[in-house]
């Protein structure tokens, strides 16, 4: 027993050290590789110096970029015109906007993009609204970062471990068991006898899925939407106050127009993260018992079903649903910059 | 508005009728907001609480009883802990798995990125503003439009027409598409978080490394990387914490096989094949968030100030 376990404990020691080796092999090879580029460039003088410099620092970067994502995309718009099914696939031909038409037709994608949207609404809204409120409550407090940290602390954790976390909320014991559940247990104690199987209930379900995404995102919410109260010069809320606006008075003609960009900015960011939610669908209930989001379908349609074309067509929805909130975000910013 | 008005004269102001009433609602209400913050405080916790309890209790007790039960009849075991580290297809394999793929993931971006925001700040050329704002609007690709074309790409090399433009990079299967497919989507946001440090740096500073000879690669590897540790430290731990937590990426290019998986795929496939690994789940799920966790409170300072300059700042 004692040597089976120890020649377990000592293979997975050895491939932990030969993964980890291979780490530190790479990252070494990379920065010696940028030194020795560097070394080399060095050598350059005069005219061809600037240029060669630009090229060695810049170049990498738009490399990537347009491998990883600019080329990506051309494909991805090509892929959803075209009626392939499964990757490697190689007689596909141009089926023009069928895939569209089947995604806005289909009753269970018309499903999944409804739903998408009420992700759309609800989350962005809610995460909003608790992470301002948390953020005016301790705007004067004095521990303030132990109740900011306790809200905060959910952003570190990942969607996958949040939906673990979770499911010990959710959890369903039959009535007359102890409940494990701690969700079930609170309404039992309140006096509900027969509570449901939370996580099966259509579409109860839907809703306790957002819950968990709106407990991640408040905090990011919260802090940066107490930033930007924090940035309301003093004298701007100490003259209101003289004027006669207090509490929810001063929150609305006051500090809400002063910190109205910023508002939209952590609305629009919202939104862009649960656009792309696909890890809690997925690990909760993998899209059944109607949760499905566009990108789990997606997930599923390119990886699962062999419908590369469809999930594809799904794909460019998704960009064509981001791309306004991405152009208010850098118009925004663009402003700012002219601005100072 | 009274700009000449001072807190004295307020006080000699006449109050109107409910004047008392209300000097004890504002007494009361600062310390009542506060005890409102503690409140939702507590309830984000509790979920988070509740893991952490039941992780240390033994399999059966997590499984018939709820984790308040703890407190009342106390019983707690580290065995849930014992066999989700060193049992088969445990999480120990996956722990090191994350780490080797978070590390480069990490370091890679952080190298790319400086080298591309220097340039974009401090060697203007025609075009580069364009480039800059171009790299930040590509977050508007949506990293599963990305997942497809990445992996025919590992797999057949680049490809346009039927013309091979690139060859595939040989790493098909290995950790190191991982690595190479975080770098690619870290770009926009890397990118803009450090030029806009390095553009703030003060341009006396470049004029006097360029006055004494100083190449821009010179400039960039002295001057510049080591003042712009700031934003560099925020952004990785955005991305430390990104890649860690990265679920879709890990599942579409690390395979199936748990020698290969990070936490997150293994803890979803454990979730996922309800009952065989349920009892497992709050260990496994405690130690999937314990690093993060760490990371996380320890540089929390650093983790705000990138969040601030990304979404706030320009």
């Amino acid at each position: 027993m004692t040597t089976a376990y120890v020649a377990l404990a000592s293979s997975t020691l050895g491939q932990a050290a030969s993964t980890l080796f291979g780490v530190v092999e790479a990252v070494g090879g990379f920065i010696a590789i940028l030194l020795i580029v560097f070394f080399v460039a060095g050598r350059v003088t005069g005219r061809l110096q600037r240029p060669i410099a630009i090229v060695i620092c810049l170049g990498p970067a738009l490399f990537l970029v347009t491998l990883g994502l600019i080329i990506p995309a051309i494909t991805t718009i090509n892929n959803s015109l075209r009626n392939q099914q499964f990757l490697g696939q190689l007689k596909t031909k141009y089926i023009g906007f069928k895939n569209y038409t089947y995604a806005f037709t289909d009753p269970y994608t018309q499903q999944t993009i409804i739903r998408t949207v009420l992700w759309l609404l609800i989350v962005p809204a809610m995460a909003v609204f608790v992470g301002l409120l948390v953020a005016l409550l301790v705007d004067r407090m004095r521990y303030a970062s132990i109740p900011k940290t306790m809200v905060f602390l959910p952003t570190a954790i990942s969607f996958v471990g949040a939906s673990v976390i979770w499911s010990y909320v959710y959890n369903y014991k039959a009535p007359s068991l102890p409940q494990t559940g701690l969700l079930s247990q609170v309404v039992m104690k309140l006096g509900w006898s027969n509570p449901p199987n939370w996580l099966i209930t259509v579409p109860l379900n839907t809703f306790l899925e957002m819950i968990i995404m709106i407990w991640i995102q408040a905090g990011f919410a919260m802090v940066i939407l107490g930033a930007a109260l924090k940035g309301i010069p003093d004298e701007i809320i100490e003259s209101a106050r003289l004027d006669g606006a207090s509490g929810i008075k001063l929150f609305r003609t006051v500090q809400i127009p002063m910190i109205r960009t910023t508002l939209v900015v952590v609305v629009t960011t919202v939104m862009i993260t649960t656009l792309k939610v696909f890890d809690i669908v997925f690990t909760i209930n993998n899209g059944n018992f109607s949760t499905d989001v566009l990108a789990r379908q997606m997930y599923a349609d390119m990886f699962v079903t062999n419908q590369v074309s469809r999930g594809s067509a799904l794909a460019v929805i998704l960009f064509l649903a981001v791309t306004p909130l991405i152009y208010y975000n850098v118009r925004t910013l663009r402003r700012e910059r002219e601005i100072r | 508005m009274t700009t000449t008005t001072t807190p004295a004269a307020k006080v000699q102001q006449p109050l109107k009728g409910q004047a008392a009433v209300k000097a004890v609602r504002k007494a009361f209400s600062s310390s009542l907001a506060s005890a409102a913050a503690v409140f939702i405080g507590i309830i984000w916790t509790i979920p988070t609480f509740g893991l952490f309890v039941n992780s240390f209790r033994s399999r059966e007790a997590a499984a018939t009883t709820g984790w308040w039960e703890a407190f009342v009849h106390p019983s707690f075991s580290l065995s849930g802990y014992n066999e989700v580290l060193t049992g088969g297809g445990g999480l120990a394999i996956p722990l090191v798995n994350s780490l080797a793929i978070t590390i480069p993931a990490t370091i890679i971006p952080i190298f790319v990125a400086s080298m591309a925001g220097y340039a974009l700040a401090w060697m203007r050329f025609r075009g580069s503003d364009f480039i800059f704002f171009g790299i930040f609007a590509l977050q508007v690709v949506p990293l599963q439009m990305a997942l497809v074309p990445l992996q025919q790409y590992y797999v057949h090399g680049l490809q346009i027409f039927g013309v091979t433009v690139l060859p595939s990079p040989g790493i098909n299967g290995t950790i190191a598409q991982i690595w190479l497919t975080h770098t690619m989507f870290s770009m926009p946001l890397a990118i803009f978080l450090i030029h806009n440090f390095i553009a703030q740096l003060p341009s006396s500073l470049m004029e006097a490394a360029r006055v004494d000879g100083a190449s821009h690669l010179r400039i960039f590897r002295s001057i510049v990387l080591p003042l712009s540790m700031p934003a560099i430290a925020s952004f990785g731990i955005f991305q430390f914490l990104w890649v860690w937590n990265d679920l879709l990426v890990a599942k579409t290019f690390g395979g199936t096989s748990p020698e290969m998986q990070p936490v997150t795929a293994r803890m979803q496939s454990l979730v996922g094949s309800y009952g065989a690994h349920l009892d497992l789940l709050a260990p496994a799920g405690f130690l999937t968030i314990v690093i993060p966790l760490i990371v996380f409170l320890s540089l929390q300072r650093y983790f705000v100030r990138g969040l601030l300059a990304g979404s706030v700042k320009g």
